[in-house]
């Protein structure tokens, strides 16, 4: 589904991505992990065409996602919910979930907004309110909902459990992997936290200092003990 | 009664042209992080060019309209020449452009359109109303103003509020990574921006030279003002500014009128220097939306 090619990314002398190959295949979730500065920010912006690589390249279904403008992203069928979440605050919840729908050729029909609402009735109570008042779980679920308004064949999701309770966690996760499920979403998850990550993913890919060390079966790499102490920390 | 009812209405007429004037500078503020100063001199020239159009013989609403229309074009065509080339630098390199635009923008009008004193013309009459014994202040044109200002800004509120494009405008100015991943045409949203705020900014010059005479720095001392009224505001809120704008309008007017004309720049100023001090955020900042 998406294909990464020996994608090598820059920033001035520091390479922070160098030769990383691997696919996500259509309707798995594939966790990218590593430690922090290991690259997995770099590669989905690289993925996304908020830079530009060096080298290499990146295909959804056969486009070259690398020499694509950001904004054109949604309308391939590939949505990034970045690092830090990216809720935008002085909106409302409402108007960050429409604002997802907008890049998609028919709009967002008010019946993806109930879908989403649906998901997560957390978000229903609050449509009216600044985006600004959600905590941190319901603002992931805010930008997660935003992503699903695009209706996207692939999400690409910068550290979701970033500063949640194992138990909001869960939650989220739970959703993701029901959402892969019933909608045939491919998803690719960056993630510190290895050990959560790895119990929903069906494959991983683990990065140091750039360079792809080793890609696997989710099960295969969480069994790995010397993998494990070495490059996930667990 | 009458001195306080006509420094009051005075203060209202003049308030709407800064906070005119003010919505221009915080449009492009919030979406840039970038002070216009060529704010002003870019209604000169639009007023100017209305001039060129009455002159010919045409009505003053097309002289009105095409100076409106010239606003939009020249915000869109400064957004792209000047502004966008050092977009992603640092914000002082733009402001630093806007200020070298002020001066060549002034230099241009003095050659094309001379720098001696021209009466600008105005739709309506510049006598106040009679109501019994009270001799009101407001006049045919300021009642145009007011009511100008606030049709634009209805029409403003409802772009912003209640439209999808409104919205994709919101989203680049707060944050516009983030709407670039939801597929937000952001540079398309910018331009836009700069465009609309240069259309708010030829209005206000045009109600400033409604009735009254028009040279190349006639609107420089409203930058001023119009800056106090946006600092007032907040400088990141659109009704902010139109609040701040109608404070400052009416303060100074009270100043003008109680005081001293002559004071009334100092006033301006103090009214800055205690916002400054003592409410750095605006009148109406809580300190939990701030953005940081
Ligand atoms: N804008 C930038 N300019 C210069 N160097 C950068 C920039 N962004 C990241 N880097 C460097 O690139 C390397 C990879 O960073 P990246 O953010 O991709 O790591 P990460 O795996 O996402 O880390 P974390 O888990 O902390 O989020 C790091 O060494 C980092 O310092
Ligand atoms: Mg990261």
């Amino acid at each position: 589904m998406l294909q990464v090619q020996d994608l090598t990314t820059s920033y001035g002398p520091v390479k922070a991505l160098d030769g990383v190959s691997f696919e996500a295949p259509r309707g798995k979730i594939t966790a990218v992990l590593g430690a922090n500065g290991a690259g997995k920010t770099t590669l989905l912006r690289t993925v996304s065409g908020l830079i530009r690589p060096a080298r290499g390249a990146a295909y959804l279904e056969g486009a070259d996602l690398t020499r694509t403008p950001a904004e054109a992203m949604p309308g391939l069928g590939l949505s990034h919910v970045p690092e830090g979440r990216g809720v935008i605050t002085e909106l409302t919840v409402e108007e960050n979930l429409r604002l997802g729908g907008l890049a998609r050729a028919d709009r967002s029909r008010p019946a993806d907004l109930e879908r989403v609402y649906t998901l997560f009735p957390v978000l229903s109570d609050r449509r009216r309110a600044l985006a600004h008042v959600l905590s941190g779980g319901e603002r992931q679920m805010l930008v997660i909902g935003r992503a699903l308004m695009a209706t996207p064949k692939v999400l690409l999701l910068d550290e979701p459990s970033l500063g949640l309770a194992p138990r909001i966690v869960a939650q989220i996760f739970d959703l993701l992997r029901g959402l892969v499920e019933s909608d045939g979403l491919t998803v690719v998850l960056v993630e510190q936290n290895a050990r959560s990550a790895l119990s929903i993913a069906d494959f991983g890919v683990v990065l140091n200092l750039g360079r792809l060390i080793v890609h696997d079966d989710a099960a295969t790499l969480a069994a790995d003990e010397k993998l494990r102490h070495a490059y996930l920390g667990f | 009664m009458q001195q306080f009812l006509t420094t009051a209405l005075t203060g209202l007429t003049l308030g709407m042209v800064y906070a005119a004037f003010a919505l221009a500078l915080v449009l492009i503020w919030r979406s840039t992080r970038i002070v216009n100063f060529a704010q002003a001199p870019m209604a000169m020239i639009t007023t100017y060019v209305a001039l060129v159009v009455i002159d010919a013989g045409y009505s003053y609403w097309i002289g009105f309209a095409v100076a409106l229309v010239a606003g939009l074009v020249l915000g869109a065509v400064v957004e792209r020449v000047v502004v966008r080339p050092v977009e992603g630098k640092s914000e002082i390199n733009a402001v630093i452009l806007t200020l070298g635009l002020f001066i060549v923008i002034h230099a241009l009008a003095a050659v094309i359109f001379g720098s001696r004193y021209r009466s600008f013309p105005a739709p309506f009459g510049l006598r106040g109303f009679q109501v019994g014994d009270l001799n009101l202040a407001i006049t045919g044109f300021g009642i145009f103003t007011i009511v100008a200002v606030l049709v634009v800004m209805a029409l403003l509120v409802a772009l912003f509020r209640l439209t999808d494009l409104g919205l994709m405008m919101r989203a680049s100015a707060f944050n516009a990574e983030v709407a670039r991943l939801l597929g937000v045409k952001v540079g398309r949203m910018l331009t836009l921006g700069w465009a609309l705020a240069a259309l708010v900014g030829s209005l206000a010059g045009l109600l400033i030279a409604g009735g009254s005479l028009v040279h190349p720095s006639y609107m420089d001392s409203v930058v001023v003002y119009g800056f106090v009224a946006a600092v007032l505001g907040g400088l990141d809120s659109p009704a902010g500014a139109v609040v701040g704008g109608l404070l400052l309008g009416v303060s100074l007017s009270f100043v003008s009128g109680y005081v001293g004309s002559e004071l009334v720049a100092l006033a301006a100023l103090v009214i800055l220097m205690l916002v400054l001090l003592l409410r750095p955020g605006g009148l109406f900042s809580h300190a939990a939306e701030r953005r940081v």
